[in-house]
C-alpha cells in the first residue's frame, strides 16, 4: 500500500471517529432541550440507534446503498449482499455507517419525552436498513437517478440530515405534541432543563462536523488537502454566519438574545453548508450560512405555533428544513454551474428535482414504518408514564439522584 | 422566644446576615424557596412567550429570645428593604420551648 492511500484511509478513518463523537452531541442537545424526568430515555435512545445502525448497516444497510447497480432498478437500490466483508471497504463501510445513524438519530429529538422506547428501537433499525440506505444510494453510489441525473450532495445535507429531518416531521405528528404543549390551541413553552448540557452538545456537534464534511472528501493526499482545508473553512464560516443571524433574529423578535435558538443556528448552518461545503467559495458559505440562520428560526416559530407540531429540540427545521435550503443553494451558490456564476438554471432544477425526490420517499417510506408500528406496537407511552417521566416507567431509574 | 420567620429577596441576603451579626443574633437557618405572588415575571422560550407567576425567594428562621425580637425585625426591615414590590413578609410567632442538645440548656439560656 502506497503512502498516498495510507494517508487517505487514515483521514477518512479519523474523520469517521469525528462524526461518532457526534453521537455524544445529539445525546446531549437532546437532554439538554428537554425535561430532566426523561434524560435516561434519551440517553439510551441515543446509544441504541448507534448500536443498531451499527449492526444493521454492516448486515444488509451498506449493501443497499453502494451495492452496484445492476438490473432494472440498480438506479432505485443497491444489489444486496449480506454481512458486508470487503477487506479492503472496510474504513468506507465505518464512515458510512456513522453516517446512517446520524440520520437516524436525528428523528430522536422530534419526538422525545413521550414515544415508547420499544417501537423508537424498531423504527430505528428500520430506517437505518431501509430508508436511509435507499434514498443515499441514489445520490452517492454512481449509478444511482439522482447521481446520473449530476445532483450535488457532497457530505449529505439532503441524503443524512433532511431524511432525518422529514421522518422527523412524519413521526412527531404521528406521535403527537407532549401532554401540555398545546392548550386550548396555543403553543405553551417546555423548557429544556439543561441548557449548559445542550451547548456542549452543539460543541460536540460542531467539532464532529469537521469529520463530517471535511472528511467526504475520502482522501487527503496531494490536491485533496487543500481541497479539505477548504471544506473546513467553509464549514465553519457557514456554522458561524448562522449563529450570528439566528442571534440578531431572536434578539430583534423576542427581545433578547435567545440562546436555544442561536444554538439551533450554529447547527442549521452546518447542516445547510454540508451539501456545498466543496462546491462554494468562503464567500457563498457565508451567505448561505446567513439565510439558514434567518429561516431556522422562522420555521421553528411557523412549525410550533402555526403547525402545531410539537418538535422539543427544532429537528425538522434544523436538518429538513436548512438541509433541503442548502441543497437548494448549491444551485445557486456553487462556483461551477450555479446560478450566480453564470450556469442558469440547470443545476437549481437538478438540486431541487433530489430535494423533492428524496422528501417524499423519506415521508412515505417512514409514514408505512410508523403507521404499522401505531397499529401493532403503539407508538405513545400512557398518559401516565409521560406525566411521571420514561425514566420512570420506561427503564425504572433515574438520571439524577 | 418567639420564632421570627422572613422572606426576602436572595440579593438581599448578604445585607440581612450583616445586619442580623451586628445586633448579635448569630445564628439562623435559611433555605431556598419557590412561592407565588403579586409578581408576575415574563420569560420567552425558543420564540413562546410565557409568564410564571413564580417567585425564587430565600426563607429565614430565626428563633430569639425575647428581648431580641424588636431589633432582629428592625435590622431585617431595614436590610431587606428596597421599594419594590416582592421585598418579601416578616412572620413572628411564639415559640413555647427551646433545648440546646448538646448541654440540655432550656428557654433563653438555650439561644445564647
Amino acid at each position: 500500500m502506497d503512502t498516498n492511500a495510507v494517508l487517505d484511509l487514515m483521514w477518512v478513518v479519523i474523520s469517521g471517529i469525528l462524526v461518532f463523537f457526534m453521537q455524544a452531541g445529539f445525546t446531549l442537545v437532546e437532554t439538554g432541550f428537554t425535561r430532566s424526568k426523561n434524560t435516561g430515555n434519551i440517553i439510551m435512545k441515543n446509544i441504541m440507534d448507534f448500536c443498531i445502525g451499527s449492526l444493521s448497516f454492516w448486515a444488509l444497510g451498506y449493501a443497499l446503498m453502494y451495492g452496484d447497480a445492476v438490473g432494472t432498478f440498480g438506479a432505485l437500490i443497491g444489489k444486496p449482499a449480506l454481512f458486508f466483508n470487503n477487506p479492503t471497504e472496510m474504513h468506507s463501510l465505518f464512515f458510512q455507517t456513522v453516517f446512517a445513524a446520524t440520520s437516524a438519530t436525528i428523528v430522536s429529538g422530534a419526538i422525545a419525552e413521550r414515544t415508547k422506547f420499544s417501537t423508537y428501537l424498531i423504527f430505528s433499525l428500520l430506517m437505518t436498513l431501509i430508508i436511509y440506505p435507499i434514498s443515499g444510494h441514489w445520490v452517492w453510489q454512481s449509478g444511482g437517478w439522482l447521481s446520473k441525473l449530476g445532483f450535488i450532495d457532497f457530505a449529505g445535507s439532503t441524503v443524512v440530515h433532511s431524511v432525518g429531518g422529514w421522518a422527523s416531521l412524519v413521526a412527531a405528528i404521528m406521535v403527537g405534541p407532549r401532554i401540555g404543549k398545546y392548550v386550548n390551541g396555543k403553543s405553551n413553552a417546555i423548557p429544556g432543563h439543561n441548557l449548559l448540557i445542550g451547548s456542549l452538545g452543539i460543541f460536540i456537534l460542531w467539532l464532529g462536523w469537521f469529520g463530517f464534511n471535511a472528511g467526504s472528501q475520502l482522501a487527503i493526499s496531494g490536491d485533496n488537502a487543500n481541497a479539505v482545508a477548504d471544506i473546513i473553512i467553509t464549514t465553519n464560516l457557514a456554522a458561524s454566519a448562522a449563529a450570528i443571524t439566528a442571534m440578531f433574529v431572536t434578539w430583534y423578535s423576542y427581545g433578547k438574545p435567545d440562546i436555544s435558538m442561536t444554538l439551533n443556528g450554529a447547527l442549521a448552518g452546518l447542516v445547510a453548508i454540508t451539501a456545498g461545503c466543496a462546491a462554494v467559495s468562503p464567500a457563498g458559505s457565508v451567505i448561505i450560512g446567513i439565510i439558514a440562520g434567518v429561516v431556522v428560526v422562522f420555521s421553528i416559530d411557523f412549525i410550533d405555533k402555526k403547525l402545531k407540531i410539537d418538535d422539543p429540540v427544532g429537528a425538522i427545521s434544523v436538518h429538513g428544513v436548512t438541509g433541503a435550503l442548502g441543497t437548494l443553494l448549491v444551485g445557486v451558490f456553487a462556483k461551477d454551474g450555479g446560478l450566480l456564476y453564470g450556469g442558469g438554471f440547470h443545476q437549481l432544477g437538478v438540486q431541487a428535482i433530489g430535494v423533492f425526490s428524496v422528501a417524499i420517499w423519506a415521508i412515505v417510506a417512514s409514514f408505512i414504518v410508523l403507521f404499522i408500528l401505531k397499529k401493532t406496537m403503539g407508538l405513545r407511552v400512557s398518559r401516565e408514564e409521560e406525566e411521571d417521566g420514561l425514566d420512570k416507567h420506561e427503564h425504572d431509574m433515574s438520571v439524577y439522584n | 422566644m418567639k420564632k421570627i420567620e422572613t422572606i426576602i429577596r436572595k440579593s438581599k441576603f448578604d445585607e440581612v446576615k450583616d445586619a442580623l451579626h451586628q445586633i448579635e443574633v448569630n445564628f439562623f437557618s435559611y433555605w431556598d424557596v419557590t412561592g407565588v405572588g403579586n409578581e408576575k415575571q415574563g420569560h420567552v422560550y425558543r420564540g413562546v412567550s410565557y409568564s410564571t407567576s413564580d417567585i425564587q425567594r430565600r426563607f429565614l428562621s430565626i428563633v430569639v429570645s425575647d428581648p431580641f425580637v424588636d431589633r432582629t425585625v428592625a435590622a431585617i426591615l431595614k436590610a431587606a428593604h428596597t421599594g419594590i414590590v416582592g421585598d418579601g413578609k416578616i412572620f413572628v410567632s411564639d415559640v413555647i420551648e427551646s433545648y440546646r442538645i448538646r448541654t440540655g440548656e432550656k428557654g433563653a439560656d438555650a439561644l445564647k
